[in-house]
């Protein structure tokens, strides 16, 4: 018996664990074909008989299988636990909800740190180029796999909603909805200079090594420098202004340069937790997919979604400089051009990139709304 | 359905009656979603809306209408030539402020245009001017002069000049009183009016 929750209430998964699905291979946008390969996902909810409450959650740059709930033994809840769950935008007594770690991550799904079966050793830059596109294709032979032929919708926010693109530009047939947010059809200079800064900063860690570290130390400060350049771009000047003015830490300095202003410290705090659960290489080859991709093919805006029947439910906010509106109201002219019926909505939030995760209320308003709507 | 038509505001009571069923509409500021989601109800209409007010925006989604964030002067250049059926501007023409380019825009994205607006030249608005030299406020145009969403004041006479002079086709015009549609001196009675446009150098296709 599943207890009775009120239509307002919401409540969390609970406890989840990740699973696992090996395929045999996968041909690539590059031309290698990489096997075996491993993808790790979770589901939240129940997959009804006709097997069409199915949602995909597409994660961002640095995220995971983990979307909702917590592991045993773990008190961090899933990345997006606050859209995810009984009552909540993604309504998991309604809906099934998917979300695997992305193709070249460290997550669990096969990258450049799993063991090439070649050598017996991590890949390192033996790991092919990945696309989004493979990123995705590897997400559409998950879904086929749970016996799905069709999505309710996918979501994805920053380079989850260039996957969301992928799949309505790609496979229109095999999702009924997309929902992209603060993303874009491709990267502007600007965000690959940025993305070029921290891959920079990870090969310059001497103990980056050409890749090859799995046996020593790895290059976590030039990776914790990377995250620091993300971090910068992923907040808004008011954000920052508004979290940690020009305060200092209480402590006396220990040498000249310490970390001594509040905005220093938050930067150190939040790059040396990262490093201890993200591959530099994974960084390498993730961040240069997201560069990479431009989902209209050097094609018109106007041939990009021809003929496609899925709707689009697009989001931004109005703070967000790293994926500015305006790129994706170039989305909302791509659907405008085809035809394609989509809802733009410019959130005026102050919190920049950082928003999508932060942003609930507002994004639950508009998700739950239009995944009603479809369903 | 019939018995809640009766509450349903008298402007979009006649741009119901002017759409045929199974159209395409886009409602440029369309507000809080009301207009369309009466067409597709009623008209079985695909509809899709431009709004600039974020909370009016939410307030679409919840009704199942498709809408887009964003101002009327930049938002109809994005969509190809003769896109929808109708074209609708209720009570926003007055409010954007390149009049000549949305309404070229919206003749060129529509086969048709329903331009609703309130009329300047209304009596009463007429009579507060002369007699008690203000700026008038009636039903139709309810703001004081210093929180008016409105750009641009015209008079029913105005816009009938201005479409001959734009070689723009008035195919219906509905005139609305305080109460009721009126047909005689609607310059000086009516407080709003409709008016259904197609381009001269397309066949009117109503």
């Amino acid at each position: 018996m599943t207890p009775k929750i009120k239509d307002t209430e919401k409540t969390t998964v609970g406890i989840v664990r990740t699973h696992y699905h090996t395929f045999d291979s996968i041909a690539l946008e590059c031309g290698e074909t990489l096997g075996p390969v491993t993808v790790a996902y979770e589901t939240y909810g129940e997959l009804n008989e006709q097997k069409s409450n199915a949602l995909l959650v597409l994660h961002a740059l640095t995220g995971d299988a983990n979307a909702a709930g917590t592991h045993e033994g773990l008190n961090n809840a899933g990345w997006w636990d606050s859209m995810i769950g009984p009552g909540k935008a993604l309504d998991t007594r309604r809906y099934f909800v998917i979300c695997s770690n992305v193709l070249g991550g460290c997550r669990g799904t096969t990258g450049p740190s799993s063991i090439n079966p070649e050598t017996g050793k991590p890949f390192g830059l033996d790991f092919p180029a990945i696309s989004i596109n493979d990123m995705v294709d590897l997400q559409k032979m998950l879904i086929e796999s749970l016996g799905i032929d069709k999505l309710l919708s996918v979501v994805g926010g920053s380079m989850g909603g260039m996957q969301a693109l992928s799949w309505l530009a790609r496979y229109p047939e095999k999702i009924r909805s997309a929902i992209t947010i603060a993303t874009a059809l491709r990267h502007s200079p600007q965000q690959i200079a940025f993305n070029e800064a921290g891959r920079q900063a990870v090969m310059a860690d001497p103990n980056w090594n050409s890749g090859c570290y799995y046996n020593g130390p790895a290059p976590d400060r030039g990776l914790a420098v990377a995250r620091m350049i993300g971090h910068i771009t992923y907040m808004s000047s008011a954000s920052m202004a508004e979290k940690f003015g020009r305060l200092k830490k209480e402590k006396a300095r220990p040498t000249k340069f310490a970390a001594d202003f509040e905005v220093e410290g938050y930067l150190h705090y939040r790059s040396d937790q990262f490093v201890k659960r993200f591959d530099a290489n994974s960084y390498l080859y993730i961040t240069k997919a997201v560069d990479n991709f431009d989902v209209t093919e050097g094609k018109p805006l106007h041939d990009m979604l021809h003929g496609v029947k899925a709707s689009a439910l697009i989001i931004a906010f109005r703070s967000d400089w790293l994926y500015p509106a305006s790129q994706s109201k170039e989305i909302l002219k791509a659907c405008r051009l085809a035809g394609v019926e989509a809802t733009y909505c410019e959130v005026d939030s102050d919190y920049g990139h950082d928003a999508f995760l932060l942003e609930v209320d507002e994004e639950t308003h508009l998700i739950s709304h239009f995944l009603k709507k479809i369903s | 359905m019939k018995n809640n038509l009766d509450s349903i505001r008298a402007d979009h009571r006649i741009i119901l009656e002017m759409i045929e069923t199974g159209s395409s509409v886009l409602d440029l500021g369309c507000g809080n979603g009301e207009l369309l989601s009466l067409l597709i109800r009623e008209k079985a209409a695909t509809g899709h809306g431009i709004e600039i007010d974020e909370k009016a925006i939410y307030q679409c989604v919840a009704r199942g209408v498709a809408v887009s964030h964003g101002d009327i002067d930049t938002g109809l250049s994005d969509y190809r030539s003769r896109s929808f059926d109708y074209v609708i501007l209720n009570q926003s023409l007055q409010q954007v402020i390149h009049v000549d380019s949305v309404l070229q825009d919206a003749l060129r994205v529509g086969r048709s245009v329903i331009v609703g607006f309130p009329n300047f030249a209304y009596y009463k608005s007429r009579l507060q001017i002369f007699f008690c030299g203000r700026t008038p406020v009636t039903g139709a145009m309810p703001f004081q002069w210093f929180e008016t969403p409105n750009l641009h004041f015209l008079s029913i006479t105005d816009f009938v000049q201005y479409c001959a002079g734009r070689g723009i086709n008035i195919s219906k015009a509905v005139y609305l009183g305080e109460k009721r549609g009126l047909k005689f001196f609607p310059n000086l009675f009516a407080q709003t009016a409709i008016f259904v446009l197609s381009r001269k150098d397309y066949p009117d296709p109503g």
